[in-house]
């Protein structure tokens, strides 16, 4: 909403500085997005007429435009715009102008070219762009209505751009009374403390005629428009506008056409009725029908496209039925006012909000109109809306008319108060207003501040209001609705700013927020770094990642590829591997903590989220290598990749301290067959995985190098025992060490050798580690030597030899009946 | 040799010594290193060195002789083994400064190398959620979640939107082929983990809800379709108006640090009333005016409002017993504005070479 400084002291004199008048707006929710002070700085800009376009001899994206300065002068102007033609007039500014940028106009060479002066657009005049012109597209010039004015001429005398200031406001769906400048002024002048009056038409105002006569109206559809007045003019003035009404039209956004359109649209943005002139003549029967659409009846609207209507719309008809425009959007293209027009009947009516919202959504059609009808227009403002409609044209007529006089007839009022919103009483408690606000107002202050918004407060009895809301302000029905309105007239910023007294002491993370944010550093403290991979995959994604294809899938999604909720976050982090490598990426580690999404589960409807965790470890020089798996089984090698997965696993169970968790190797969809293996909690629960990525997987990624993968369920992980945080006495007696080597089956875990010298050690038995694997050998095929590092130790004396060679033979024992293992000697 | 029974005396003996510890001399100046010196200081001062065969050579002496004689070996001795000890401190100086000049290491070579252990990096959107939370926990609010798929009643109705409500249009929604066609969506902001909360317990609530959005946006360098925002929400009995400017003035200023202020200015949303957006003092020109506030010295951070008594209604709670206030704002943009990203799409590219900035 562009709303002129000129335009709205039609209201109140509102005479306090501008930025002043700009806050002030800002302060009542009527945000100030810019403001443009437009006729100011255009001097040496002039009216200048485009002669010819040439072809910059050294540059191919700015041209040499002659054009006629004035006086028979041509100047050779450089320009970059391509959005004007020979004949056009555009702004000229000449050599020593200032423009309102600050920027001077200086002779100067571009590429070669002498340029005497520059073509403007209108932003970089400050005056707003007429919608339209601006078309996405590029900067371009503003181009002036033919016949304008002589070049030459002052461009702010040709544009009657006299000083003014408009207003660029954000006016919030709830406001359309603030969508004119009459609820804008009035508002303002209520902050302000000023008065606020409705124009005065006095004189101009031409008496209505009875010889004009009525109109026929017919609304069948009073649900749909319950309020229809219409009003016919005759010898309506042909023409344009004068300038004053074309200017501030163009201020306040809208293109000048002629004096009955511009009268229109001029009385939409004055008092907020959006309204429609019909040619009487061109109306089948002399007249209006209302009613609803016919199952697939076709309209061509305004902007000339075919619409289907039906039975949900609101079709306005001649008196034949023949429709002429869908109620309350935008009119049709068969009674559409011309050059030829006499005379016009007047619609101003009033639209189901919900009806308007619901038929301009489905129709995709956007207009002004709409707007203000959907979030709702004053009911009682078409009678206003008329008068100022009249008042307005009998204004234009001397310079447009052609000499003859506008007659008005009579209004035809057809209403349907069944369906028309209720003026809303509200009861308002002075206590209420203060307890919600925080306030300390008085029964006055509260009748005070809403009186002048036209909020009429009566008190039937101290400390409760009966608040009758004006009809204008249909968004404000509850006493919460009444007690906003106050607030929004104290002021926001004079509440006192006071800060509860947080009861119940419920503050703090809880732990599975502690323990979450601890995963986190601890994949970060190995060296992985956080993704936030999108929540989207694309049909397919998961097949490609060897996982099962049923996901949840997306309604409405803006793109294909983003039609499927992951249920694993696999796919996303091989696409950012994948992005990384793309980009000459080195050790690309990545982790991430998200939800994923599964169908939902028998007698619920929203899908089950389960928080993941999963770490990815991106092929390159480091991860390529053996690792500490010698060859590898069957000495495939590049064990790099999966071993810096496992060590992610490795740490983050120790750094939570989880125990009795176990690596069981195991087919896990989309990893390697023989590198993979379960995460698995003591009592059997799947906690997740860890492992190699399947080599078709990462093929199908794009990846040429072996990936390393890890992923858990972050409840499940979180739920497992962990380390009780209780200390244990050190020993201070020298403790022995032991080295054991054992030849073991390849299918035999590593991690069962050294969960039974655990449990054959005993208390003795203070720590023991695997430190080497050999293959080849004597030690055979299918076969690999495990080397165990045991430290033993009592914690009351020191061992004597025969203790620990009676250890050290329990060990053996255990481990070769278990295992049928060798030691090897 | 000593049994020759040469007539010994007191000058022959001195004679000899003098002889014996000039050879001495020279040979502890030559010693190369700490090794020859110990073999130096075996002959010379040793149980077989030249001056322990001097010495056997007193038992020949007239006993009135033998302490002169006696004394002047003695004599050489210490003069010898003083001579040793400031031989082997040299000679350990010298092997020192040579040791330590052959261990020199470049420790830079080790701080600069490719193959250091990193460290990874938290995203820069935990990193702000993370200080987000820490900052509303410090002023005494718990931490709460919710999904991220929810109902058309916990996103809209409860929320004071019914169907058809124009308010809706205010999200571009995207739908779940699941239920009923419009009935399960992914959530456009985190307000339904309040109704969620509200329905669960009683007041008084004090809680911040962090999570993930999703609109159906076309990205741009200011918004992504998928992002995060965090919500506060207060019930309880008394709570005003003025409590909810005073809570956003607190946060701001425990967040941002001094010099950032707050302000609020009428908006609309339809689960609040009355509602606000806040502003916050721009934390990159602080209010100075610069590109990241178009020149105004505030950033507009978010919305609030006090709890519509229809969503008080929707969850069960007495309006006229209790009130409260909501806010919200977005993690990303915040972040956005701090960290100066210009395009707002690098959050969901993981580009390594963004990720390990933070
Ligand atoms: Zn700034």
């Amino acid at each position: 909403m562009r709303a002129p400084l000129s335009w709205l002291r039609d209201y109140a004199p509102l005479e306090a500085p501008v930025d002043d008048l700009a806050a002030t707006l800002s302060a009542l929710g009527l945000v100030v997005e810019g403001v443009h002070h437009v006729g100011g700085g255009l001097g040496g800009v002039v009216v200048s007429k485009v002669l010819g376009i040439r072809r910059h001899p050294d540059a191919d994206r700015i041209r040499l435009v002659d054009v006629d300065a004035g006086n028979g002068e041509v100047a050779q102007i450089v320009c970059g715009a391509w959005n004007f033609a020979e004949g056009d007039l555009v702004p000229l500014a000449r050599v020593g102008a200032v423009l309102p940028g600050g920027m001077e106009i200086s002779r100067r060479k571009m590429r070669g070219e002498w340029s005497d002066g520059m073509l403007c657009s209108a932003s970089e005049l400050d005056i707003p762009e007429p919608p339209g012109s601006a078309d996405g597209t590029g900067p371009g010039l503003m181009i002036l209505p033919r016949g304008l004015a002589e070049p030459g001429a002052p461009l702010a005398d040709a544009l009657e751009l006299g000083p003014d200031v408009v207003f660029d406001l954000d006016v919030s769906s709830n406001r359309p009374d603030a969508l004119c400048m009459a609820g804008v002024a009035r508002d303002l002048a209520a902050a302000l403390g000023e008065p606020w009056a409705a124009l005065s038409s006095g004189s101009v105002l031409p008496p209505v005629d009875r010889s004009v006569g009525v109109a026929p109206i017919t609304v069948e559809a009073g649900d749909l428009c319950p309020r229809f007045v219409g009003t016919v003019f005759e010898d309506v003035p042909l023409g344009a506008s004068p300038a004053w009404i074309a200017r501030r039209l163009t201020l306040a956004g809208m293109r000048p056409i002629s004096a009955v359109v511009d009268v229109s649209n001029y009385v939409m943005l004055d008092v907020g009725q959006p309204n429609h002139a019909y040619d009487l003549d061109r109306l089948g029967g002399g007249g209006i029908l209302v009613r609803r659409g016919a199952p697939g009846e076709i309209l061509e609207t305004l902007d000339g496209v075919s619409r289907t209507l039906g039975p949900e719309d609101c079709v306005i008809c001649d008196a034949t039925g023949g429709a002429v425009g869908v109620g309350g959007i935008m009119g049709g293209a068969s009674a559409e006012i011309g050059p030829g027009t006499t005379r016009v009947l007047l619609e101003t009516a009033w639209f189901q909000p919900m009806a308007i919202a619901r038929t301009g959504s489905r129709l995709g059609l956007h207009s002004e109109a709409r707007v203000r009808f959907e979030r709702g227009v004053d009911p009682e403002v078409a009678p206003w809306a008329v008068e100022r409609f009249a008042a307005l044209l009998a204004a234009v007529a001397p310079a447009a008319s052609g000499g003859r006089t506008l007659r008005r007839g009579p209004s035809s009022d057809v209403r349907d108060d069944a369906h028309m919103p209720a003026p809303a009483v509200v009861r308002v408690r002075t206590a209420r207003v203060n307890a919600i606000l925080g306030t300390d107002l008085d029964d006055g202050d509260v009748a005070g501040l809403l009186g002048p918004i036209g909020f009429r407060a009566e008190a039937p009895e101290p400390g409760v209001h009966a608040v009758t809301v004006p009809s204008w302000r249909l968004d404000s029905a509850r006493e919460i609705d009444v007690i906003e309105e106050v607030a929004r007239l104290w002021g926001y910023g004079r509440i006192e700013r006071t800060v509860p007294a947080a009861r119940g002491g419920s503050g703090g993370l809880t732990g599975r927020q502690r323990d979450r944010r601890f995963v986190r550093q601890a994949l970060a403290g190995a060296g992985f770094d956080e993704a936030w991979t999108s929540t989207f995959l694309a049909p397919g994604d998961l097949e490609r990642a060897g996982l099962d294809p049923a996901a949840v899938e997306v309604e409405n999604p803006l793109d294909r590829s983003e039609s499927i909720l992951r249920t694993a976050l696999l796919p996303g982090l091989l696409k950012a591997v994948k992005f990384n490598m793309d980009r000459q990426g080195v050790d690309v580690r990545l982790f991430e903590v998200g939800t994923v999404f599964f169908l939902p589960g028998e007698g619920r409807v929203t899908p089950e989220e389960v928080e993941h965790v999963a770490a990815i470890v991106g092929p390159g020089p480091a991860t390529e290598g053996a690792g500490a798996v010698r060859g590898g089984a069957g000495g495939a090698g590049g064990a790099g990749a999966v071993r810096a997965a496992v060590l992610a696993w490795s740490y983050l169970a120790e750094a939570l301290g989880i125990s009795g968790v176990s690596l069981s190797a195991a087919a896990v969809p989309g990893m390697h067959p023989s590198r993979a293996a379960n995460i698995v909690a003591g009592d059997g629960a799947l906690i997740g995985a860890v492992g190699e990525v399947a080599p078709e997987v990462r093929a199908a990624y794009g990846l040429g190098g072996r990936v390393g993968y890890l992923t858990a369920s972050l409840d499940a992980l979180l739920g497992v025992a962990r380390r009780r945080r209780q200390a244990r006495d050190v020993s201070r007696f020298p403790g022995s060490d032991v080295d054991l080597a054992f030849v073991v089956d390849e299918r035999v875990p590593a991690a069962a050798v050294l969960a039974t010298l655990r449990e054959a050690g005993g208390e003795l038995l203070e720590a023991a580690s695997l430190f080497d694997v050999f293959r080849g050998g004597q030690v055979g095929t299918g076969r690999r030597s495990l080397a165990f590092r045991l430290r033993f130790r009592a914690s009351d004396r020191t061992l004597a030899e025969g203790e620990i060679a009676a250890a050290r033979q329990r060990e053996i024992d255990a481990v070769t009946a278990a295992h049928g293992a060798e030691l090897r000697g | 040799m000593t049994s020759r029974l040469t007539p010994e005396n007191t000058p022959s003996i001195a004679a000899a010594a003098a002889a014996v510890e000039a050879d001495g001399r020279r040979r502890i100046e030559a010693a190369a290193d700490l090794a020859a010196l110990r073999e130096v200081e075996r002959t010379v001062v040793g149980k077989r060195s030249e001056l322990a065969r001097l010495h056997t050579r007193l038992a020949r002496l007239a006993p009135e002789e033998r302490r002169d004689a006696g004394a002047v070996i003695h004599d050489a001795r210490t003069r010898l083994q003083e001579q040793l000890g400031r031989r082997a401190a040299a000679l350990d100086a010298e092997e020192r400064a040579r040791r330590v000049a052959e261990e020199r290491l470049d420790l830079t070579e080790i701080s600069t190398h490719a193959w250091l252990p990193r460290r990874g990096h938290l995203h820069l959107v935990t990193q702000t959620r993370e200080e987000l939370e820490d900052t509303f926990v410090a002023m005494g609010f718990a931490v709460a979640e919710g999904p991220e798929a929810e109902t058309d009643w916990y996103n809209f109705q409860a929320l004071n939107m019914p169907p058809a409500h124009p308010a809706r249009g205010m999200w571009d929604t995207l739908y779940l082929r699941l239920g009923e066609p419009g009935q399960v969506l992914l959530r456009t902001h985190t307000s339904p983990v309040q109704v969620r909360l509200m329905e669960s317990r009683e007041p008084p609530i004090y809680a911040v809800m962090p999570g993930r959005c999703y609109r159906r946006d076309t990205p741009d360098a200011r918004h992504t379709p998928v992002f995060h925002q965090i919500e506060g929400l207060v019930v309880d009995r008394g709570i005003t108006f003025g409590d909810l400017a005073g809570t956003i003035e607190a946060f701001t200023g425990a967040y941002f640090g001094a010099g950032i202020h707050s302000r609020l200015r009428p908006s609309y949303f339809p689960f609040t009333e009355p509602s606000a957006e806040f502003e916050v003092t721009c934390p990159i020109c602080a209010g100075e005016g610069c590109r990241t506030c178009s020149g105004s010295g505030w950033i507009e951070l978010g919305g609030c409002g006090m709890v519509d008594p229809n969503v008080f209604e929707a969850v069960g709670v007495d309006a006229e017993v209790y009130s409260g206030f909501a806010f919200g704002f977005g993690i990303d943009r915040l972040a956005q504005v701090r960290a100066g990203l210009s395009d707002m799409r690098v959050l969901l590219d993981n580009d390594v070479r963004f990720l390990t900035q933070f």
